[in-house]
């Protein structure tokens, strides 16, 4: 029985390598790659390409909040339970302007919470990259690049060799389970 | 050419003294910042002075049990409040702790989006210490209530009694507000701690603290797509926080300003009281900062510039603060209004003269100390001037209730408050919940950001590789 193969790693010891290295797998071709590190690196938003934003859901969360409250406020003020406050109009929007900024902060403020974790795909409690002991360290002081197996110009050999030219501490193959 | 403005410039350009304070002491490198900050949930016995404040926490927050068992028994009259100081200690005690909240946010959400890289230490300390307080400020509307246990009658949703909140009231708006800024502070909280979570799972060595970390950071594997997404979360609800920090204590002060009560029905009171919040969090945040720094020996990562910083920022609001209690009685005196005038005079010599001065006393003469940069880097002498303030700033609040409420239009109805010991158990009570809670999160989640003080290591910005 063969092994299932989910990608091939190299380990870094310091950032520059690992930026290095996912610029050149960049330019070689390869798309189904991730760096792993132990704090956020700005230059690899440039090497490891992602099109899909937050913003956008951040936004849309706005708006519904915004929506949310305005129609809340009107039905329930106007509609189901009005009060006659010193003869004011019922649909005395000033005084709803509060609630409409709240709930459009709270609104948005969790859609970019739950936004985060499903575009990285949390929660995800095991993955791939675990099987690799020294995984453990890049939440410490390592840097990982590994190009997964699923990349159509993946292939055990030739990647393995690509990834050992970089000049990292050491490359290794990662498990399927 | 020079033009003169530049000339100008650049003659009054003195050097600035605190430019040579670090923001991380040198030698620290990403094997050590992990290690000294994962330690401490970890593997460190907890340190004597931990127990002491546990403890502590823990007989106040008996205390507090006690308190509100009875208060829920008997109904708010073991309380000193009755028509007409009907807010009494309750409305003090809230709207203390939730300006103590405000430092927190303000920290890891105005100073994030300004780029001020010194709060990276700093901020999840601050950001626990809001949400702590909050908790504690949100019980007392409840508890005030009376039958607390409908306290959901306030909410909007569809019931057999076929009634709905008055969304023209402040009341109703408070409610929202402080229900949002809890649960954003929460998931800004939450959201920031993800990757430390990591780190602690990554370095526990026993299995219960593995499956408890592991849980918790859901899987974080520190790949570029997570930080991509984490950080432009981050500065989302950064965004998003910094508006919203200004509105709570916005609506809280719309309960007073919407009353027709003279002393209350000011237009100056929303930046009053959101500098007056400001000014309370930052000498709250000393306040922990201060003793948990040298009892867990984090001098390296919460400097010397730190404090520095937030004691300047401690003066500035504070100069704010003396600001409004200038205007105030200008204010009553250029209306022209009787009453007004009545309420600055009795502010300063009735019943309640004594909080008044020491109001000034400690609001106002007391962080004067703060000038002296001799009194900025010393702990000791930075933590006794927080404590000023946070007693100033508690009986600045039930200078602003009492007084107004004490002396309304109709002197048939005038009385004076007396706290019941009830009222003082409820008020320490609350701050046993607050130091409870606070022991528990130094204890068990990491005190300092670890991959915030990591990114302001020299070693860790890679000068290559970002053109090509």
């Amino acid at each position: 029985m063969t092994r299932e193969i989910w990608g091939i790693a190299a380990e870094f010891a310091d950032p520059e390598s690992l930026v290095d290295a996912a610029v050149n797998a960049r330019d070689a071709g390869y798309r189904h790659v991730e760096a792993y590190t132990p704090y956020p690196i700005k230059q690899l938003e440039a090497a490891i390409p992602d099109r899909r934003a937050l913003p956008p859901i951040v936004f849309i969360g706005g708006l519904l909040g915004f929506l949310t409250a305005w129609a809340m406020e009107f039905y329930i003020a106007v509609i189901d339970y009005p009060i006659n406050v010193g003869g004011r109009p019922l649909n005395s929007w000033p005084s709803f302007i509060v609630i409409m900024f709240e709930l459009t902060v709270l609104f948005a403020s969790v859609f970019a919470f739950v936004g985060t974790l499903a575009l990285s795909g949390f929660p995800r409690p095991n993955h791939p990259m675990f099987n690799l002991s020294r995984f453990s360290q890049v939440s410490n002081n390592r840097f990982f690049l590994c190009i997964e197996a699923s990349d159509p110009i993946f292939d055990a050999k030739e990647t393995a060799d690509f990834l050992a030219d970089m000049d990292p501490v050491e490359v290794m193959e990662v498990d399927e389970d | 050419m020079v033009t003169i403005e530049q000339r100008q410039r650049h003659a009054t350009r003195r050097p600035d003294p605190d430019v040579d304070l670090p923001v991380i002491a040198p030698s620290q490198t990403l094997v050590t910042v992990t290690e000294q900050v994962s330690s401490i949930p970890l593997y460190r016995a907890a340190p004597g002075l931990w127990w002491v404040m546990f403890g502590v926490g823990l007989t106040l927050l008996s205390i507090f049990a006690v308190a509100v068992t009875y208060l829920l028994s008997k109904g708010v009259g073991i309380w000193g409040i009755n028509i007409p100081n009907a807010w009494g200690f309750a409305i003090t005690n809230f709207v203390w702790w939730i300006g103590i909240g405000h430092a927190g946010t303000l920290i890891s959400a105005f100073l994030l989006l300004l780029n001020q890289s010194w709060r990276n230490a700093i901020n999840r300390l601050a950001e626990a210490m809001t949400i702590f307080a909050v908790m504690c400020a949100g019980l007392f509307p409840l508890l005030h209530l009376g039958r607390s246990w409908i306290f959901y009658w306030i909410l909007p949703y569809p019931n057999t009694m076929t009634v709905q909140p008055n969304f023209r009231s402040p009341l109703v708006w408070d409610v929202f507000a402080v229900s949002t800024y809890f649960t954003v502070s929460l998931l800004f909280w939450y959201l920031g701690m993800i990757p430390d979570l990591a780190t602690l799972r990554d370095q526990s060595r026993n299995r219960f603290s593995y499956a408890f970390y592991g849980i918790l950071s859901m899987g974080w594997r520190g790949a570029s797509r997570h930080w991509k997404f984490h950080q432009k979360a981050s500065l989302l609800l950064a965004g998003l926080a910094t508006p919203l920090v200004l509105s709570v204590h916005t609506v809280v002060s719309f309960d007073f300003t919407v009353a027709i009560l003279p002393g209350w029905h000011s237009t100056i009171f929303p930046p009053y009281f959101v500098a007056g919040a400001i000014f309370s969090g930052f000498a709250m945040v000393l306040v922990l900062a201060i003793p948990i720094r040298s009892v867990y020996g984090l001098h390296n990562v919460l400097t010397e510039r730190h404090l520095n910083n937030c004691a300047k920022l401690t003066l500035a609001t504070g100069w704010i603060v003396a600001y409004t209690y200038a205007i105030e009685p200008f204010t009553a005196w250029y209306s022209g209004n009787q009453f007004e005038m009545f309420v600055v005079h009795n502010r300063a010599t009735g019943p309640y003269a004594w909080a008044y001065w020491s109001v000034l006393f400690c609001n106002v003469a007391v962080p004067q100390l703060l000038w002296s940069r001799k009194v900025r880097l010393n702990p000791k002498a930075l933590f006794t001037v927080s404590i000023f303030i946070l007693i100033g700033m508690w009986l600045e609040r039930y200078m602003i209730i009492i007084s107004s409420l004490h002396r309304d239009y109709v002197p048939s109805s005038w009385a004076n408050f007396i706290a019941t010991i009830w009222d003082n158990a409820t008020l320490y009570g609350s701050m046993g919940l607050f130091i409870t809670l606070f022991a528990l999160f130094v204890r068990f989640f990491p005190v300092i950001p670890i991959y915030e003080v990591k990114e302001l290591l020299p070693y860790s910005h890679p000068e290559r590789g970002a053109a090509r």
